[in-house]
């Protein structure tokens, strides 16, 4: 009990818990759609492309969240324009888009005299840093991610699942997407401090991914993904702090962990899938004999 | 052979099969090369769909060309022809989905998606994923969100609605079953009572009958005759002439414009069928649809996925 009460006596920690437990939750609610469309590597693409927004920011000292959504933002949309009007196959255009905008963010970062350490925590997360108005801000930003999602969500469903049928049915699917890309690009920048550039894309692909060895039903899927992203996001920190270790890192792990193991022993598992490969053999053998 | 009659030209019809073969001479004097006679005034007024010398495709290539055809409320119709005829284009541009390079079209007496509400299209099942976590009632309610609006969450009407139109295919006791378990013709039941549990006026079907058991289809079929009878549209495409020539009042034989339009008794004659329906052709005097086997589809749309996930029965 001391081992867990004991770190709550220092404010950051407490801030620290809020924001991890915000980001487990908005990232694995989004995730699920990331997961669903299978725009894993769009949304990494968006947080690498946050980068220079942030480099930015810091060099004139406005706050990260503003630079990081601006930058975010401008790509998750030109990412859903060229993929959709230029002749390029849509992974060839990320990629171009993902590594000019992130070594734009290391160009202007080298051009900053002296090594700067808070800047090189948002790739790799430093929630510990995290001050009270930069908290505020993000709850706020993540509040509004999953109000809108709270209000789309039959149509995100539907477009996600069949968007022919959901387009013939009057959804406009097309402005749907870009909203949503909007979306996916504010849940990473409401992510950049708990866990940093590089580690956000596991921060939501990871727990809907594990959900989704654990259960068949849409609604069920986002509700085990945002449990499983809080509790992880929890633990992981709380381990970091006991080790004495990198937090983002630590978070990442905890899911990576968890996939492992549901991967392994889910009732959708590896085990699960090898027992279930027998019993159909079985059958098919039954059914020859009749 | 039995040469398949012209309907009298004087029926006024706008669904006439003036785009059969042996037109009398004074029907030829009238008509385009490329299309299809019609009164644009009468069957404007009266069409549910209504395309007028539409051409679409996609980027560079083209799908479909010079296509004229009138669909009156009530109508059975029956997509036919061979691989890349553009059938699912041409199902597409009337459900708003491929815009038209040019020609006019209006569906629901309005443009192209202006109607959508009232439109329920059901897309080939190659370009569903069926490891999607959702279940059969997942699916099915999908049929009520347009008539829900944005905020509003599925009542008790909407589960109503969603039991009653799995009741009709015969898939209640499968509420809670996750799509992919179930076989192609349960796949291709779910996918029907979405569109009825939409209550549209205009059914666009793509494929509905292909890959699936002859029960199955029957049933669809009395299912879909029904809704014709009770004045609703529908337009199926299919690659199983036996079907269209049988259970479907008119057929809509295309190869990349329309090749033939009529009663399906008048376009797909019986005797033509019997013997086209073993090899791979269908000869309409003089003019050749090559039929194929009936698992493979239209080349995909640039950007559709298609998932070859075979069904468990």
């Amino acid at each position: 009990m001391e081992l867990i009460l004991e770190p709550l006596r220092s404010p950051s920690i407490v801030y620290a818990l809020i924001a991890c437990a915000m980001v487990g939750i908005v990232c694995a609610v989004v995730g699920t759609y990331v997961v669903l469309r299978g725009i894993a590597f769009i949304g990494d693409a968006i947080a690498h492309a946050g980068f220079p927004g942030v480099v930015v920011a810091y060099m004139f000292g406005f706050p990260f969240y503003i630079g990081a959504a601006v930058a975010a933002v401008g790509t998750a949309l030109a990412i859903g324009y060229v993929s959709k009007r230029s002749g390029l196959r849509q992974d060839t255009a990320i990629g171009v888009l993902f590594a000019g905008t992130f070594a734009f963010g290391v160009f202007l970062f080298s051009t900053i005299n002296g090594f700067v350490g808070d800047l090189f925590g948002f790739l790799l997360g430093s929630v510990l840093a995290i001050g009270q108005e930069d908290l505020v801000a993000l709850l706020l930003l993540g509040t509004g991610v999953m109000l809108t999602i709270a209000i789309l969500w039959k149509e995100l469903l539907y477009a996600t699942f069949d968007p022919l049928g959901a387009a013939a049915s009057g959804i406009k699917v097309d402005r749907l997407e870009y909203l949503f890309l909007v979306l996916v690009a504010l849940t990473i920048v409401v992510s950049l401090q708990a866990v940093g550039i590089i580690l956000v894309v596991a921060m939501l692909v990871t727990p809907a991914a594990t959900a989704q060895l654990l259960t068949v039903r849409f609604t069920r899927l986002m509700v085990v993904a945002a449990v499983i992203g809080v509790t992880s996001a929890v633990i992981g920190l709380y381990a970091s702090y006991w080790l004495d270790v990198a937090s983002g890192a630590t978070i990442v792990l905890v899911q990576t962990l968890m996939f492992a193991i549901a991967l392994g022993f889910g009732p959708r598992g590896l085990l699960a899938r090898r027992r279930g490969h027998v019993e159909a053999l079985a059958a098919d053998a039954l059914e020859g004999a009749a | 052979m039995d040469t398949p009659t012209a309907a009298p030209e004087a029926s006024g019809t706008p669904a006439h099969p003036s785009g059969l073969p042996a037109p009398t001479d004074h029907e030829r004097d009238h008509q385009p090369d490329h299309g299809h006679a019609l009164d644009p005034g009468h069957a404007l007024a009266h069409a549910d769909v209504w395309l007028s010398d539409v051409s679409a495709g996609y980027g560079e290539r083209v799908a479909l060309e010079h296509v004229s055809v009138a669909v009156e409320p009530g109508s059975l119709l029956a997509v036919v022809g061979p691989n890349g005829a553009g059938k699912s284009t041409l199902l597409k541009l009337m459900a708003g989905l491929v815009q038209p390079w040019s020609g006019r079209l209006q569906i629901l007496g309005g443009p192209a998606g202006r109607e959508a509400r009232r439109v329920a299209y059901v897309p080939q099942a190659e370009l569903v994923d069926w490891a999607f976590p959702v279940t059969v009632e997942d699916v099915v309610m999908m049929g009520r969100f347009p008539r829900l609006g944005r905020v509003r969450r599925p009542g008790r009407d909407d589960r109503r609605a969603v039991v009653d139109a799995l009741e009709q295919v015969r898939m209640a006791g499968q509420l809670r079953t996750q799509i992919g378990r179930l076989s192609g013709g349960q796949r291709r039941r779910v996918f029907l009572a979405r569109a009825l549990a939409a209550e549209p006026d205009l059914f666009l079907l793509d494929e509905p009958v292909t890959g699936i058991d002859v029960t199955t289809q029957e049933l669809l079929m009395d299912l879909l005759e029904a809704q014709a009878a009770r004045g609703k549209t529908v337009v199926a495409t299919t690659h199983d002439l036996a079907c269209a020539a049988q259970r479907f009042q008119q057929v809509l034989a295309v190869n990349r414009t329309v090749v033939a339009f009529g009663p399906s008794n008048l376009v797909l004659d019986a005797d033509v069928l019997a013997r086209a329906y073993g090899g791979h052709l269908l000869v309409l005097e003089g003019r050749t649809v090559v039929l194929d086997d009936a698992h493979h589809h239209d080349d995909a749309a640039p950007g559709e996925r298609h998932f070859h996930d075979r069904g468990q029965g």
